[in-house]
């Protein structure tokens, strides 16, 4: 950290508080296993949603060989390929994207990134991970209890979810809803932390207008995941009440397998539309941490100042508060009045406006940048393509006559993949990279790490691009098989098979990811504090990796914004936040 | 020394409008003056409004969607004194003890600031012991309805079955929060009364140093939790 002798107090304003109380484990159960250190939380939370990521990546491997080769694989039946269906998508969306970027990346970087010690109350942000924790056990035990996990699709859609002929109708669906309200429990925890260290725990000088947009995205998304799960939550104890009681919330008069159900009255749309309050922002609870952190990447290794950033900081909290009222568009095929078409089809397409004037903000950040293709920066370009490739797609389905034909389509899968699963993914892969050398104090492997990158990048197109043609083609998403349907052509298959060889591909490179990680964790080469010149607080830390209370004895003091790379007339391209202005000497 | 949570490391504030503009604009804190923990309660009783928004606006969608006639609530809730049925007396005093558990808890925010320890316990007492006879009613209410009216989740012998779905859900979701705070209100009576908010000992629930700004905190979510039910109470029984 840089100590120049300089009067700090004619540049920021005294501290309002006294320095945070640390709590200092003194068992080894204390220290490693039930920390309250945000930076080993964080390590905790990243393994758990890593290690169910890729049992989620394994059941996407069952469903492309069905989908490939129909018929050939003993083992996956009807029952088994909708459930792999079901918790490939719950996993991904839940347990690996949400809890990573918010409590992998945001306990890791809030802290560091504000200029905090800790997050404000680390007891409770130590057990809001044994909940998650322990949300991801019920999820697995789902697996095991007699009929098998739920096989109602992501989305849980009364009545099918909880009639017999859907998989795991009774154990199966009532451990999905109890682990994701367990789930909510958890998260609703550590999110309280993550928002109060950034309203209320910030250093001296540190702004909420000189907050690095990786901060501003975390934060924007964990205050939609404040006020969106409630909606799951309350779905969630009521779908429980109508499998457990008896009741009728989402349940109809129905006849079903020959026999009148039990239940009278209630109302199948309310579950969707409850679903989808939840389930839009969800969206955009993981799109807004991505956003944040490749504005990160983009502007430290192309060495220029980010394009716009006072744009950029309202372009995401206009689209987090837009995410709350476009919820039905993706109900336009539900039976929902039609006006309701026309109001959520205007709401979704204003949305583009604030994105659109992200990517044009990112795009001029390379413009005439002195751009490093490092592997987190190669991850960050490529986040670029599939967003722009998603996002175009989401104007087709966003338009609710456009959306008709192409509903429940492969079309819509290869839109939400290329937009909100592979986009993020990209952002994930980009910004391990990016924050491992300080993470471990060691290197990546730079050979596996750019094999994983290229093998992750072509295999996601020639795994996606293909679908958006299957989809205009008809081909149904969900669908066990489409063998001998008279309208699909014979490519049809064939494309499917190619499809799935390169999704097999990909998956692999993942694992060659997850081995790259923990090799180089022990045999990396030793890697500097700063390796990337970069201005933000977390690479200033007197220690790497940043010990427990990340700062020396003396927390840094805040001067300027994150983005001051490539200053003219400055001797570095770039100049560190906590660099005071007297010490800038030419 | 956790002077974080500390009232008297108060700033010389700006009012009105421009005033928040400097806050947000500063660093450090965008709330001046506002501990962690009450910042935290306030956004965590925000996240509370969105879910019984969900409960409430579910609860007005089935009574649309259900075909059945919805049981007048006049006549389920009437309680006989002398033969003569009197709607809506129970929940009546059930509302009219809530609320004055409101006003105690506020006496005993004041009295806490000013250290009067006794006084403080008292009230905290009198607070919990309302709440408690609030629940106590609630449970002669529900085995009331379940006993003698045949009220079940599933059904009931007077028409729509979401009204008794509804019923127990929601009221049972908000009597799980007065409960809660019952128990914390004697947990902070207990504190009080041993000295634990003087001596800034740490709670067990934040591992954060205790003082009296703790009570206050506990004040926001026992009036949040006293709201909820104005509405409930407009909501269930007088709809």
């Amino acid at each position: 950290m840089e100590h120049t002798a300089h009067d700090e107090s004619s540049f920021v304003r005294p501290a309002e508080m006294g320095e945070m109380e640390l709590y200092h484990p003194k068992t080894w159960l204390g220290k490693y296993v039930f920390c309250q250190d945000a930076k080993v939380i964080a390590i905790q939370y990243a393994a758990t949603a890593l290690a169910i990521g890729l049992v989620a990546l394994v059941l996407s491997w069952f469903m492309r060989l069905q989908l490939a080769w129909p018929n050939t694989f003993s083992f996956i039946d009807p029952a088994y390929y909708l459930q792999a269906v079901t918790m490939h998508g719950m996993i991904m969306v839940v347990y690996l994207l949400t809890a990573l970027f918010l409590g992998g990346f945001g306990n890791y970087l809030i802290p560091l990134m504000v200029g905090a010690r800790d997050m404000v109350f680390p007891w409770l942000n130590m057990v809001s991970f044994w909940v998650y924790f322990t949300a991801v056990l019920l999820l697995t035990a789902s697996f095991f209890v007699g009929g098998g996990s739920t096989g109602a699709g992501w989305t849980l859609y009364p009545p099918q979810a909880i009639l017999p002929g859907t998989p795991g109708s009774q154990a199966g669906i009532l451990l999905m809803l109890a682990s994701l309200a367990v789930f909510i429990i958890g998260f609703t925890m550590g999110g309280l932390n993550y928002v109060v260290t950034v309203l209320q725990a910030r250093t001296r000088g540190m702004s909420l207008m000189r907050m690095p947009l990786t901060i501003w995205g975390i934060f924007t998304a964990t205050v939609l995941a404040l006020f969106a799960f409630p909606a799951l939550f309350v779905s969630a104890i009521m779908m429980s009440l109508d499998v457990l009681l008896g009741t009728s919330f989402f349940m109809p008069a129905i006849v079903s397998m020959g026999s009148e159900a039990e239940h009278v009255g209630g109302n199948p749309l309310l579950f969707q539309h409850l679903f989808w309050f939840f389930g839009h922002p969800e969206v955009y609870i993981v799109a807004l941490p991505a956003f944040g952190i490749v504005s990160d990447l983009i502007s430290v290794h192309a060495r220029k100042n980010i394009f716009g950033y006072r744009m950029m900081v309202w372009a995401i909290v206009i689209i987090g508060a837009l995410s709350f009222v476009v919820w039905a568009h993706h109900m336009y095929v539900s039976g929902m009045n039609p006006y309701f078409g026309f109001f959520f089809a205007t709401t979704t397409l204003i949305v583009a406006i604030p994105t659109a004037l992200k990517v044009y903000n990112w795009v001029l950040t390379l413009w005439q940048g002195n751009i490093h293709l490092t592997t987190p920066m190669l991850f960050a370009i490529a986040f670029l393509l599939f967003f722009v490739n998603g996002g175009m797609t989401g104007l087709f389905l966003g338009n609710s006559t456009v959306s008709m034909p192409l509903s429940d389509t492969l079309f819509v899968v290869a839109h939400f993949h290329m937009v909100m699963a592979v986009a993020p993914v990209m952002v994930v892969c980009g910004a391990i990279y990016h924050w491992y050398p300080k993470i471990s104090g060691r290197w990546y492997h730079e050979g596996m790490a750019k094999f994983h990158f290229w093998t992750t990048f072509v295999g996601s197109y020639l795994v996606f691009l293909p679908m958006h043609y299957l989809g205009i083609m008809g081909v149904p998403r969900r669908y066990f098989e489409i063998t001998g349907t008279t309208f699909l052509p014979e490519s049809a298959h064939a494309v499917n098979a190619s499809i799935t060889i390169a999704a097999l591909v990909v998956g692999f490179a993942q694992l060659v990811f997850l081995f790259n990680l923990i090799w180089s964790a022990f045999k990396g080469e030793k890697a500097p504090g700063n390796p990337w010149n970069a201005t933000t607080l977390e690479w200033q830390t007197e220690h790497t990796p940043p010990q427990h209370g990340n700062f020396g004895k003396d927390l840094p003091c805040v001067y300027r914004w994150a983005y001051d790379y490539s200053v003219p007339g400055h001797e570095d391209d770039f100049v560190p936040q906590n660099v005071p202005p007297r010490s800038m000497t030419a | 020394m956790s002077a974080q949570n500390v009232a008297t490391d108060s700033l010389e504030l700006k009012p009105g409008l421009e005033g928040v503009i400097d806050d947000w604009s500063s660093d450090q804190r965008a709330f001046k003056n506002v501990p962690w923990g009450k910042a935290m309660m306030w956004i965590f009783l925000v996240s509370d409004t969105f879910i019984f928004g969900c409960f409430l606006a579910s609860y007005m969608t089935v009574r649309m969607s259900t075909l059945d006639p919805w049981p007048s609530s006049s006549e389920v809730f009437a309680l006989s004194f002398g033969g003569a049925p009197i709607p809506l007396i129970l929940i009546a005093i059930m509302t009219f003890v809530l609320i004055t558990s409101s006003g105690t808890m506020a006496l005993a925010v004041n009295f806490g600031y000013r250290k009067d320890k006794r006084t403080t316990f008292w009230l905290l007492i009198v607070t919990a012991i309302l709440g408690a006879t609030f629940v106590g009613m609630q449970v002669f209410e529900w085995s009331k309805l379940i006993m003698d009216e045949g009220v079940r989740p599933w059904g009931n012998p007077m028409g729509a079955a979401q009204f008794g779905s509804v019923f127990f859900m929601v009221t049972g979701f908000h009597g799980t929060h007065v409960t809660i705070g019952v128990i914390f209100l004697f947990i902070m009576a207990y504190k009080v009364s041993k000295g634990h908010l003087d001596e800034q000992k740490p709670g067990w629930f934040t591992k954060r140093g205790g003082n009296y700004e703790e009570i206050e905190i506990m004040g926001l979510y026992w009036h949040f939790v006293d709201l909820v039910w104005v509405f409930i109470f407009a909501f269930f029984y007088l709809w």
